[in-house]
């Protein structure tokens, strides 16, 4: 109780109050164009945060994180189009009921189910805490080596069809946090003799390339378009009464969120798949999924909204993140030298609290803004694409010039910025190469630590918490196996989707 | 027979225009950076296996040379998709806009950030293919926002232009400082 006190009065200063509503407003915004995502968000806002507070950097990321999907959902209902990736199946009932007429029903209920699975998502995660204060001690070097291990096989693995592009791309970015000088046998490695080689390649040009200048890119491209979203009509207070008629496909729906969302890799487009096939199998009128049924935007919204708090999980405990957004988190961590890992829970456990109360209060105040201003975000939706891509372009500038005021830099950036347009072109995974960048780098510092009490290689997993890791690792590829086996056997092969081109905005 | 069709099945993904130029092109890439192992690493002696410097790399390599061929085999049994070069050709062109994001990069130090953004706002505008005079607005007024946000306001670390030099007193110190 006293640490959530401690944490609350962390969150009471006008600033870190303010950083939470620009945040929130910001992201629910964001995350309402199409073609913006929040990790472009994020990733542009990045380095300026780096001058802020810990705690007013982080809650200006977390409050766009935890808002962008909000927003995502008016274009997913409105025109058909997600505004964010993980509201992709919200469309299949949301846009059905808009052409009904029942456009703000769709819009309402999609509010309502987000704010119950963001909610739930953070009861769990404070109700969890005690017990993960617990756990975290017990993660050594080795403990945390093969948990990055198992991260890194989950990412590979969740992409499912594109295995070994996946795996390539993860590969890569292994690779490519060993460039540079190696911080402990000071070496050069992949230098090629040039000085600006030498201090590596830096993570956040890599992110701000793939994710925002590859958005520009991306769009200058394609031919232009200018999305029409009509505006709303009716009781926005309507979805709320529905919703609690289901309770029960909202609450599994978050559940599943808050499982998928703590195992990296999985994340949100696997929690709202898993929840809409459960709501459509157990519900009375199933016909009506993909028609416009209230259970399957339901599920779909309670779920994606429960996977933010969720995700903290892991990074906070361990230092882990799951996917590219919690990655990029993980930096701004590092440079106000704030280690995420088990001793965040012994040293800094009001920072801890303070980020989960602020959660809890940027769920309201975006349903709050999202309640009288849905209209004004229609008009919003409606940006030319091509000229969100001159903003973004503008946008990224600041974030990759003003890390070290460097053109290399900007060059590098520009560079991954064509490599992360081919990857969207061809409907590649680009999270791969992030997360492979983040977990090599901690595999590598956590193996050579580990390696000192190792005698024989058996040692790796002579604890307890290790030996569960490794279990784990050998029953998720044995799974993946025998899966490919019965697929193979039956001839069957999986819809073509554009699961990864979403996940990448 | 069958045979043939399940090692077809296990490798076949669901591809766009251009999926095999980009798989070779990788595979080339991996092959050629895994060659470059024993130069542009060096091996500690006396240290274990996992601690050499070369270690990691060559995991990385090993494994992203390994996926990269993968990749390729199953790009090579899969149906060809029409359009390919088409495809390649608009991964050229994207080089255009990296290259004003490069040239305006370069402007700023120069120009100062608020001439460049403006500048740069307006031509990448009309380069995008708008001719309306509210589009050139827009232009200008997002720029002078991203401005006031970033510099101004966030107070975010980008140099002062050299041409900022030239003004009038009074007037140096507030684009200098602002600007």
């Amino acid at each position: 109780m006293e640490n959530l006190l401690a944490g609350a009065g962390m969150l009471a200063r006008w600033d870190v109050m303010l950083a939470l509503l620009a945040g929130s407003i910001g992201g629910v915004i964001i995350g309402a164009i199409p073609g913006v995502g929040p990790a472009v968000a994020i990733a542009i806002l990045l380095p300026a945060t780096f001058s802020l507070d810990p705690i007013v950097g982080l809650t200006t990321l977390l409050g766009i994180y935890g808002s962008s999907m909000y927003g995502g959902a008016i274009p997913a209902v409105l025109i058909n189009t997600p505004g964010t990736a993980v509201n992709a199946l919200t469309s299949y009932d949301g846009y059905p009921m808009t052409q009904a007429g029942e456009a703000h029903r769709a819009v309402s209920l999609a509010y309502s189910a987000s704010f119950w699975g963001g909610i739930f998502g953070i009861i769990c995660l404070i109700l969890l805490s005690p017990v993960l204060a617990k756990i975290a001690p017990m993660f050594g070097s080795r403990e945390i080596f093969l948990a990055a291990l198992l991260g890194i096989i989950l990412v590979i693995l969740a992409h499912r069809g594109q295995i070994f592009a996946a795996g390539m791309l993860a590969m890569f970015g292994i690779f490519l946090q060993t460039v540079g000088l190696d911080s402990v046998t000071y070496t050069q490695r992949y230098t090629f003799g040039y000085s600006f080689l030498s201090s590596g390649v830096n993570l956040i040009v890599v992110v701000l390339g793939l994710f925002a200048l590859s958005q520009a890119f991306f769009l200058l491209t394609a031919p232009d378009e200018s999305p029409d979203a009509k505006p709303v009509t009716g009781r926005m207070t309507a979805g709320i009464r529905e919703l609690m008629k289901h309770k029960r496909v909202a609450t599994v729906a978050s559940g599943l969120g808050v499982i998928l969302g703590m195992i990296p890799g999985t994340g949100e487009f696997t929690a709202q798949f898993m929840s809409y096939t459960y709501a459509q199998k157990t519900s009375k009128n199933p016909e009506l999924f993909g028609k416009g049924s209230a259970e399957g935007l339901i599920a779909s919204e309670a779920a994606n909204n429960a996977v933010p708090a969720a995700a903290m999980i892991p990074l906070l405990a361990l230092g882990i993140p799951g996917e590219a957004l919690t990655a990029m988190m993980l930096s701004v961590f590092y440079v106000h030298n704030v280690i995420p890992g088990p001793q965040l829970f012994q040293n800094n456990i009001d920072l801890v609290y303070g980020l989960y109360l602020a959660l809890i209060i940027l769920n309201v105040i975006v349903v709050v803004f999202l309640l009288f201003s849905t209209n004004l975000l229609t008009r919003i939706i409606r940006i030319p694409t091509r000229f969100l891509g001159v903003m973004i372009l503008i946008l990224s500038f600041v974030g990759v010039y003003s890390l070290r005021n460097s053109l290399t830099d900007c060059m590098i950036a520009a560079g991954f910025g064509v490599l992360g347009l081919i990857l969207k072109r061809l409907n590649l995974p680009i999270v791969p190469i992030v997360l492979g960048m983040v977990l090599g780098g901690i595999m590598e510092v956590k193996l050579r630590s580990a390696l000192p009490r190792l005698k024989s290689p058996f040692d790796m997993i002579d604890r307890p918490v290790a030996f569960i890791i490794f279990t784990m690792i050998v029953l998720v590829l044995a799974l993946h196996l025998r899966t490919l086996v019965k697929e193979v056997r039956a001839h069957k092969t999986g819809d073509d989707h554009d699961l990864h081109d979403t996940q990448m905005r | 027979m069958s045979r043939v069709k399940t090692l077809q099945a296990l490798f076949k993904r669901y591809r766009r225009p251009g999926d095999i130029v980009f798989a070779v092109l990788f595979l080339l890439f991996s092959v050629f950076l895994l060659l470059q192992l024993f130069d542009q690493t060096v091996a500690k002696p006396r240290a274990k296996f996992v601690t050499q410097p070369r270690f990691w790399p060559g995991v990385s390599l090993i494994g992203m040379t390994v996926f990269a061929a993968l990749h390729l085999f199953g790009s090579a049994l899969s149906e060809r998709i029409s359009g390919r070069w088409r495809e390649v050709w608009l991964w050229v062109a994207s080089l255009e806009y990296a290259a004003w994001f490069i040239g305006y990069a370069a402007l700023v130090p120069v120009a100062g950030y608020l001439p460049s953004t403006i500048l740069f706002s307006v031509l990448l505008t009309l380069r995008a293919g708008y001719r309306r005079r509210s589009m050139v607005i827009y232009a200008v007024g997002s720029a002078v926002v991203i401005v006031l946000l970033f510099r101004t306001f966030l107070q975010v670390k980008l140099p002062a232009g050299q041409l900022y030099e030239a003004l009038p007193d009074g007037l140096r110190q507030i684009m200098l400082t602002y600007f």
